[in-house]
């Protein structure tokens, strides 16, 4: 136990002279209502330390106690569907309708444990002792020796219901040294947890919307940066990902955003169904929430916590998804701290270890083999908030360094309520290759050309919309106007994808090769009508297009046979125009 | 808990807003304290930072005419409070909640700490009440709900307070809500006839029976500017979760808020950030909007309507770009619209409602609204768009259906963004599906076939 005696505060920064041992990163707990704070600075005899709540009525001469711990989490099976502040402690209505500061939760779970090893076998660090129930939200997960620890297992308990910090095995090290080990265990948040390898990034980690899965896919294990004013809707995306993507796991940050998202994200969670177990998708949901009115301090740990808490999972051999909402944020709670250390700024006031800070954060999502040989995956979906929207200040740019996957949202595609505002042309990913097996598999191996081909046909289409801005859509040669036509059903009905539709908010990757594969069919037929001199206007004015221009919305995941109707459909409206045009040439 | 504790001839600097005094007494961070010159006048004031021989205090009015050696003050122990009770409304008090209608001080049935504590996420209820203001716009364009912040972005020179005081009238909840309804409103550093035109058009409505004005001054002092919304704030917490109003809160102009942050952060010797603001602008901000919101289980809410200027009408300076990042949408006004008289000037496409979907609707408006705004506006865009293209080159150039969007534009701005009354949400939807019918069918993708049947190709249309 060491201490300290304040000295200097300002705002949630103070210093306090001690003649006892701290650490770097140790966590203290501050005067008479035992605020928690973090070590972030050591001088001869005086530490500096951030403060993660709200500081008034500190005063000089207030005792500083630490006991040695760096900043730590408790991981356990009862984080999972659980609502969390930024340092992982419970918010529950027991907490009381403000946030008070100072004041704990403590909550007792009990979970169903069973052993899966015997007395007398040798653990190691990361090894399965047995599965674990939760009794409130059903879903089974694995009880892990913490990865800092091994021995021969002595004492294992009987199959039971056991709170999460009853011990559930007694292991003796080499040393001979006891260890005991319950259902939950401390981990600190900034220690990446080990791993056995790293593997390469593999599969999709599907999101159900088209413009990610089809056009720039995620692998899991991979990393993505999501950027966008305000009002493009990055928050809906995430919300979006948390909801529908199919990961085993879901963490949410939810970091310095609004309170009221937060309410609309625990509202509609426990409601919705996974459409793959039929589950509540609540359950397999972490939500770390630390909304913008929430301590600064408390914000910059809760990026490192909400990824501690994934890497729990994916030690367990499970694909995790994290969505931050949003690293901006988090990068100006970085700031605000620096500035009242007094630090030396760089780029717009950032402090010159941003770029590290990002680097160490993003590094943390992999695709893994974990200690106890299980293949796990984390992969991470960092929201940015740049600026009056401009994609060159140091948060975008250094991510971008750090990422695979690039999602840029565009206000203009926002403004006229075309969601998801990804734009087409200045979004990319890294992991397409590793992809093309993924599609094939499901139905779709002309992927990659029919990809390239949308994308194209996009690229195509700004070219030409500037063009046509000068000449006049009309004085663009058939060809080309054709072009502007695909490319606008491939926006009308394959990217616009509304979230707030029954039938469409998610896409199953059988619906979205079979929407390609008909948008596909009907570029190709188009090209050959334009060929048989069929004009433009002649297609635009067929009455199949609207069909086609609302599939996404008309047609649900239910009735796929009717994309077989709308192809059949559309092949007869084609022929009969080309037979129509023929006769009027003879 | 309230003490008296009084320092005296311990100040030994003077600078700006700050005071320094040499520390002889045990007091913390934050605490409220009040300040006192050689004539007894009283000024408020916080600790800003503490070490162990000095405090710094930092003094919310103008610190002109104190000196070192007559100042006396006195800790009150606590951190600034506000005692309020149901008789602030009616009233019309200055930005530290005292009155400045002659009347008595505001009784105090409860004080409470004026910068508020975190609303815990889990205790919020979801707002997903409809508000009904009577500006087509904000009504079928970008609902407001209850327990929503959504600004109003404005620039110097249109019409913002003529649209604060008429929402402020015209602002009702459908249906049968428990719990009244109030108004706050919160002058920050504006002109003294722009707050006399407010308390004037309240009084004259018979609104001012159900508003409270807390009315900051240009002339007062920029300190007080920050206290200004908190206190107002408080007030208006009381009056929602307390009493169990619904409160609508129009604090205009945040933008004068900021510029006091800047200069109070400047006096401290701060770090500064983008164009001198100070880095926890955003956090400071989001201290003052996140008090909006609903609570499980209680029937009061609490709806917040900020207006702001943006400097040299730039959506991109830090005030409107952090507010936006903060709020749940914004509500755009064009200088455009507004020399082409058109009243309220809102510019349709970047304005945005967060919370639209969760209050509209089936259950809550009418089912085909969010579609029909959805239509408007991707028809809108696309009006927007082949006027840039006529612009260039002329109308002649367009296809026909292009200049049919290009007469949707127009009439849109004329006959749906324009008016002269408030109007009830089924006028606005009637005129939205009016205008629709314009326009060819193929074209109403956003829309479902029997909305069609039903609204568009029902009523007279040239192209069916």
């Amino acid at each position: 136990m060491s201490e300290a005696t304040i000295t200097w505060i300002s705002g949630p920064v103070l210093r306090a002279k001690t003649e006892d041992v701290f650490h770097i990163n140790e966590v203290a707990l501050v005067g008479e209502q035992r605020l928690l704070g973090e070590i972030i600075r050591i001088d001869k005899k005086e530490i500096v330390m951030q403060v993660y709540e709200d500081t008034s009525g500190l005063r000089p001469g207030d005792r500083v106690k630490s006991n040695g711990l760096p900043l730590s989490v408790k991981l356990g099976p009862g984080i999972l569907g659980g609502i969390f502040d930024g340092l992982l402690r419970p918010l529950s209505l027991d907490a009381g309708t403000y946030i008070q500061p100072g004041k704990q939760v403590t909550t007792t779970n009990t979970f169903r444990f069973s052993p899966a090893v015997n007395t007398g076998e040798q653990l190691k660090p990361g090894a399965v002792i047995g599965t674990v129930m939760p009794l409130v939200h059903g879903r089974r997960q694995h009880c892990l020796v913490p990865p800092n620890i091994c021995g021969e297992a002595v004492w294992l308990a009987a199959e039971g219901e056991y709170d999460d910090k009853q011990t559930i095995c007694t292991l003796v090290d080499t040393e001979g040294k006891e260890h005991a080990v319950a259902m939950s265990h401390v981990w600190p948040v900034r220690e990446p947890r080990p791993i056995r390898e790293r593997l390469p990034t593999w599969g999709p980690l599907l999101t159900g919307q088209r413009v990610f899965d089809s056009l720039f896919p995620l692998a899991c294990g991979g990393r993505a940066a999501m950027p966008g004013g305000f009002g493009t809707g990055k928050t809906v995306l995430q919300e979006n990902f948390a909801k529908w993507c199919d990961a085993d796991v879901i963490v949410y940050v939810g970091c310095g955003e609004r309170g009221n998202e937060m309410a609309g994200v625990l509202h509609d969670l426990p409601q919705l169904e996974d459409p793959r177990t039929g589950r509540p998708l609540m359950e397999r949901s972490v939500i770390i929430a630390n909304t913008s009115n929430m301590p600064v301090a408390a914000r910059e740990a809760s990026i490192y916590t909400a990824v501690t808490a994934a890497e729990y999972f994916r030690d367990q051999g499970m694909r995790v998804a994290l969505m931050a909402d949003s690293t901006s944020r988090w990068a100006e709670a970085l700031r605000e701290v620096s500035g009242r250390l007094g630090e030396i700024p760089s780029e717009a006031g950032f402090p010159a270890y941003l770029s590290s800070r990002l680097a160490d954060f993003y590094e943390r999502a992999a695709h893994v083999r974990t200690l106890c040989g299980k293949v796990g995956s984390l992969s991470i979906i960092g929201a940015i908030s740049p600026p009056s929207a401009d994609f060159s200040e140091p948060v975008t740019t250094h991510t971008k360094r750090y990422v695979r996957v690039f999602w840029l949202l565009d206000s203009v595609r926002a403004q006229a309520r075309f969601y998801p505002a990804i734009h087409p042309l200045q979004s990319y990913s890294g992991d397409v290759d590793d992809l093309v097996d993924f599609w094939s598999q499901h139905d779709h191996p002309e992927w990659l050309s029919q990809r390239r081909r949308f994308l194209t046909l996009l690229e195509e289409q700004s070219r030409l919309e500037r063009m046509a801005r000068i000449v006049g859509k009309d004085a663009l040669p058939p060809r080309q106007q054709q072009v502007l036509i695909c490319a606008e059903l491939i926006n009308e009905a394959f990217l616009r994808q509304s979230a707030f539709s029954e039938t469409d908010r998610y896409c199953s990757p059988r619906r979205q090769a079979i929407m390609m594969q008909l948008i596909n069919r009907f570029i190709d037929l188009s090209e050959q009508a334009i060929e048989h001199k069929v004009n433009a206007e002649q297609i635009t004015t067929m009455p199949i297009m609207r069909r086609l221009r609302r599939m996404n919305e008309d047609i649900s995941e239910d009735e796929l046979e009717a994309f077989d109707v709308l192809l059949g459909d559309m092949e007869s409206a084609f022929s009969s125009l080309l037979k129509k045009e023929s006769q009027y040439a003879d | 808990m309230r003490i008296n504790l009084y320092s005296s001839h311990t100040a030994t600097r003077l600078e700006g807003p700050l005071l320094t005094l040499e520390r002889n007494v045990n007091v913390g961070l934050n605490e409220a304290v009040e300040v006192l010159d050689e004539q007894g006048r009283v000024r408020l004031g916080r600790i800003a930072a503490l070490d162990e021989d000095s405090l710094i205090i930092e003094v919310f009015e103008t610190t002109s005419g104190l000196s070192l050696s007559d100042t006396r003050v006195r800790f009150l122990g606590e951190p600034l409070h506000f005692g309020v009770g149901p008789d602030v409304l009616g009233r019309v008090l200055n930005g530290v909640g005292r009155p400045l209608d002659g009347g008595p001080p505001v009784s105090s049935q409860q004080r409470l700490r004026i910068d508020g504590l975190a609303i815990n996420p889990v205790a919020r209820a979801m707002p997903t009440d409809f508000i009904e203001t009577g500006i087509s716009t904000i009504d079928l364009m970008n609902s407001l709900v209850r327990g929503q912040k959504l600004p109003i972005f404005s620039s110097g020179g249109l019409p913002h307070d003529r649209m604060a005081t008429e929402i402020a009238r015209h602002a009702k909840i459908r249906g049968d809500a428990k719990g009244g309804f109030a108004v706050v409103f919160v002058a920050i550093g504006v002109s003294y006839d722009v707050a006399e035109h407010f308390r004037r058009t309240m009084e004259s409505s018979g609104a001012l029976e159900h508003t409270a004005l807390f009315l900051n001054l240009a002339s007062d002092s920029s300190t007080q500017r920050l206290l200004t919304p908190r206190y107002a704030l408080t007030a208006a917490e009381y009056l929602a979760f307390i009493e169990g109003r619904h409160v609508l809160v129009i604090m205009t102009d945040m933008t004068n808020y900021c510029e006091a942050l800047r200069e109070v952060s400047a006096g401290h010797g701060e770090v500064p950030s983008r164009k001198g603001y100070p880095g926890y602008m955003y956090s400071d901000m989001a201290s003052l909007y996140e008090r909006a919101g609903c609570i499980e289980g209680q029937t009061g809410s609490l709806t917040q309507l900020p207006i702001l200027t943006m400097p040299a009408d730039d959506i991109t300076h830090p005030i409107p770009d952090l507010t936006g990042y903060i709020t749940e949408g914004q509500i755009v006004l064009d200088r455009e619209l507004n020399r082409h008289d058109i009243y309220p000037p809102v510019r349709v496409l970047p304005s945005l409602s967060r919370l639209m979907k969760d209050g509209t609707g089936k259950n809550f408006t009418d089912a085909d609204h969010p579609d029909l705004a959805n239509q408007l506006y991707s028809a809108y865009a696309r009006a927007v768009h082949v006027r840039v293209l006529a612009s260039v080159m002329g109308t002649e150039g367009l296809s026909e259906t292009d200049n049919l969007f290009l007469g949707f534009g127009d009439r849109f701005e004329q006959e749906l963004v324009q008016q002269t009354r408030a109007r009830s949400l089924e006028e606005s939807m009637e005129i939205g599906w009016r205008l629709l019918r314009e326009l060819p069918v193929a074209e109403l993708t956003r829309l479902h076939d029997d909305q069609i049947q039903r609204h568009i190709t029902s009523g007279e249309n040239q192209h069916a």
